[in-house]
C-alpha cells in the first residue's frame, strides 16, 4: 500500500493548511446498543427512568420504582445506572441512591443482584436488570445477604422485619442506623 | 533524506541488508500489487506513518521492532508513567525514568538507538486526540490491554471507511490496524483491514467477561484471597470513603485495600493476600511475561511491514499463540459481522436535504431492504428521535418536521443510526441498523459517487 500512502500523503501536505475540519463526536458500539435497549423499555408500571443529563447522554440515568405489594410497598427507590462504552459486553453499574434496610442493598447503595455480576450475560438488556431490581423489592431475599442485620431479622422473625422496614421509609431509626424518609 | 539514513546508520550500511532482500525480490506469496524494487525502503522511510497505541510491554517492543524494521515516521501514545513494576520488561526505560511519561521515555530511547528513526510522543490520553491527529496515519498499531481502548480505536479507525454506491469499501479510505494482545504465557496478534477483514467490534465475543464475585459472597463468604481483596475495594471503601472515588493508580488507595484485604483474610483463615496480588485483582492483572510480548510484537510488526510494502500476503487474519506447555500457534480466519454496526456498510440513502425527520422515519420503514417500523434515530451521540420511553419522545418529538440535513448540521453525507422493529417470518423482532445518508445535491456527493471507479 506504500504507492496509495505515497498519494495520500501528498493530498495531505496539499489539504493541511485548507480546511480545518470540526472534530465530529463518534458513537461507541456500547451507545447504539444501549439507545435500542432504551427505544424498547417496557417498564412495570411501578417504575419511572429519567435521563439528569438530558436526552443526548443516555449512558447515566436514573429509575425510580415504587413497589405496589410485600414489604416496602409506598417507599420510593431511586437506583443509579452508569453503563460503559464496551456495554454490553460489561454489565451497568447500578447503585441504589436512596438508603434502605434491604437485607441485599448495603447502606452504600451496593445492590446484590447475581445479573448485575456474576450472571450478566450481554443477552440480557436494561429491561431485565429493572425487573431483577422490582424482584428484590417484592421478595427480599435473606440468603444473599449483604446488610446482614437485616437478613437475620428477615430470617429469623418476618413480623419484626416488616415492622423495621416500615419505620425505615417512614424515616427513623433501626438500631443505630438512621434512615431518611422515602414514602 | 533517505539516502543520508543509509550512510548514517552506524553499522557499515548492513542494517537494512534483510529488509531490501524482502523488498527488492519477487515470490510466489507476495501481495497483490508488490512491485520489488529497491526505492521501496526509501518509499516504506519517506512515505509511512505509523501509531503506536500504548508504550508498555508491547508497545517498546513495537517501537523497536518497527524502527528495526524500516519505518521511520512514528509516534507513540500512551497516557501513564514508568513505574518500578514495568522495568522487568519494558526494558526501554531504566531506574532513574521512574516517574516519566512511558510515551516521552521510549521515543527518547530507540531514537538513541536506531539512527534516522523520528518518533513523536503523545503524553495524554487515546480520546484527548481527535480524528485529525488519528486521520495522519497509515497504519495503527496496537498494543493495549484493555477491551475499553481497542473498542475505541477501532471505533476511530472504522469512522474513516468509505463505501461506494456497490457497497464496496473504498481502499483510500482504510485505516489498517495491527493488534496485540497478551496475557501471561498467551497471546494474540491480528489485521483488522476495516471492510475487509472482521473489526473488532465484529469479533468481541472473543474476549471472555472478566471474572466478577457475586457481592454478598465479598460481604458474607468469602472463601479466597481475591475475596477478601475485592471486599475491601468494592464494599469497604465506599464505606469508609463514602463517596470518594477509588484511584487504582494512586499508591496509597491501593495499600490502603491492601491493609483491609489482609485484615479480612486473617478473620478468616485465609492465606494469599500480598500487596501485589492486590494490585492483579483489583487492576484485574494477569503477570506479563516478556517473551510473549516479544514474539506477539514481532507478528504485529511484520503484519505492518506486509501492509506497508506488499512484500507478502498478509495473515489472515487472527494468530493465537499459547506457551503454557511447549508451544502452539495458529492461525484462524475471522469472519466480518456483515451487520455490524461499526465496520459495516449499512444501507445507503439518498435524500432529499429537505426530507423531513417524519418524513425519513417513514422512508425508512417502506425501504424494502430495512422495512424497520417504528424507528428511533441517532446521528453522532446526539438523539435526534426516540420513540420511547416518554420522557425521550417528549423531549425530542419537535425535531420530527425539521429537516434532516439541518438536524446534521448540514453535513453532506453521514451516517445515522436507527432502532426499530422489523417482520422477519411474521414474527416482530427488535433491530438496530447503520445507514449511510447522502444529500441530493449537495457538494460532495458526487466525489464519493466516483472516487471507488478503480
Amino acid at each position: 500500500m506504500i504507492r496509495l500512502f505515497k498519494v495520500k500523503e501528498k493530498q495531505r501536505e496539499l489539504a493541511e493548511n485548507a480546511n480545518g475540519r470540526a472534530p465530529v463526536k463518534k458513537q461507541s458500539a456500547g451507545e447504539l446498543r444501549l439507545h435500542k435497549d432504551i427505544t424498547e423499555l417496557n417498564l412495570p408500571k411501578t417504575t419511572t427512568i429519567s435521563f439528569p443529563n438530558g436526552k443526548d447522554d443516555l449512558m447515566n440515568f436514573e429509575v425510580t420504582i415504587r413497589p405496589d405489594e410485600g414489604y416496602y410497598q409506598g417507599g420510593i427507590f431511586v437506583f443509579t445506572f452508569q453503563v460503559s462504552p464496551i456495554y454490553p459486553h460489561e454489565a451497568p453499574k447500578v447503585k441504589c441512591k436512596t438508603k434502605v434496610y434491604h437485607p441485599n442493598i448495603d447502606l452504600e447503595g451496593n445492590v446484590c443482584l447475581n445479573i448485575l455480576r456474576e450472571d450478566w450475560k450481554p443477552v440480557l438488556n436494561i429491561n431485565t436488570i429493572i425487573y431483577g431490581l422490582h424482584h428484590l423489592f417484592t421478595e427480599p431475599n435473606y440468603e444473599d445477604p449483604l446488610n446482614h442485620d437485616a437478613a437475620a431479622v428477615l430470617r429469623d422473625n418476618p413480623k419484626l422485619f416488616e415492622s423495621n422496614v416500615r419505620r425505615a421509609m417512614s424515616g427513623g431509626y433501626v438500631g443505630q442506623t438512621f434512615f431518611p424518609r422515602c414514602i | 533524506m533517505a539516502g543520508s539514513l543509509t550512510t548514517s546508520s552506524g553499522d557499515g550500511g548492513n542494517r537494512w541488508r534483510d529488509l531490501d532482500r524482502l523488498l527488492t525480490r519477487p515470490g510466489n506469496i507476495v501481495g497483490p500489487t508488490f512491485d520489488p524494487s529497491p526505492e521501496l525502503r526509501s518509499e516504506l522511510q519517506q512515505y509511512v506513518r505509523v501509531l503506536v497505541v500504548g508504550a508498555g510491554g508491547l508497545g517498546c517492543e513495537l517501537l523497536k521492532d518497527l524502527a528495526l524494521s524500516g519505518f521511520v515516521n512514528l509516534e507513540v501514545i500512551d497516557m501513564d508513567r514508568i513505574e518500578v513494576s514495568n522495568l522487568n520488561r519494558q526494558f526501554l526505560f531504566r531506574l532513574q525514568d521512574v516517574g516519566k511519561p512511558k510515551a516521552e521515555v521510549a521515543a527518547k530511547r530507540v531514537m538513541e538507538r536506531v539512527k534516522g528513526v523520528n518518533i513523536v510522543p503523545h503524553f495524554c490520553r487515546i480520546e484527548d486526540k481527535d480524528l485529525d491527529f488519528y486521520n495522519k496515519f497509515n497504519i495503527i498499531a496496537l498494543g493495549l490491554d484493555s477491551v475499553e481502548a481497542r473498542s475505541y480505536i477501532n471505533a476511530v479507525a472504522c469512522t474513516f471507511l468509505e463505501y461506494n454506491s456497490e457497497d464496496k469499501p473504498d481502499e483510500d479510505s482504510m485505516k489498517p490496524m495491527v493488534d496485540g494482545g497478551t496475557e501471561g504465557f498467551k497471546g494474540h496478534a491480528r489485521v483488522i483491514m476495516p471492510g475487509v477483514t472482521p473489526c473488532f467490534e465484529c469479533t468481541i465475543w472473543l474476549f471472555p467477561p472478566q471474572v466478577k464475585f457475586p457481592l454478598c459472597t465479598l460481604a458474607e463468604t468469602p472463601r479466597t484471597a481475591a475475596h477478601c481483596i475485592e471486599y475491601a475495594h468494592l464494599i469497604k471503601w465506599d464505606e469508609v470513603h463514602g463517596g470518594k472515588p477509588f484511584d487504582a493508580d494512586d499508591p496509597e488507595h491501593m495499600q490502603w485495600v491492601y491493609s483491609e484485604a489482609a485484615k479480612r483474610a486473617e478473620l478468616f483463615g485465609i492465606p494469599g493476600v500480598t500487596y501485589s496480588f492486590t494490585q492483579g485483582v483489583v487492576k484485574n492483572i494477569i503477570p506479563a511475561i516478556a517473551s510473549t510480548n516479544a514474539i506477539i510484537s514481532a507478528a504485529c510488526t511484520l503484519e505492518a511491514l506486509k501492509i506497508a510494502s506488499g512484500c507478502s500476503k498478509t495473515m489472515t487474519n487472527y494468530l493465537t499463540y499459547n506457551g503454557l506447555e511447549g508451544l502452539h500457534t495458529k492461525v484462524t480466519e475471522f469472519v466480518r459481522d456483515k451487520d455490524c454496526l461499526v465496520c459495516g456498510p449499512g444501507t445507503l440513502l439518498e435524500l432529499d436535504p429537505s426530507t423531513t425527520l417524519q418524513k425519513f422515519i417513514e422512508l425508512v420503514g417502506d425501504h424494502p431492504k430495512l422495512q424497520l417500523s417504528k424507528a428511533s434515530v441517532t446521528h453522532r451521540g446526539k438523539n435526534l428521535y426516540m420513540q420511547a420511553p416518554p420522557v425521550l419522545e417528549e423531549m425530542t418529538r419537535s425535531n420530527l418536521n425539521l429537516p434532516l440535513y439541518e438536524l446534521m448540521d448540514k453535513v453532506p453525507k453521514d451516517v445515522v443510526h436507527v432502532a426499530g422493529t422489523v417482520n422477519k417470518d411474521d414474527k416482530k423482532t427488535s433491530a438496530l441498523r447503520k445507514l449511510r445518508v447522502v444529500f441530493k445535491g449537495i457538494d460532495g456527493v458526487t466525489d464519493m459517487d466516483t472516487a471507488n471507479g478503480a
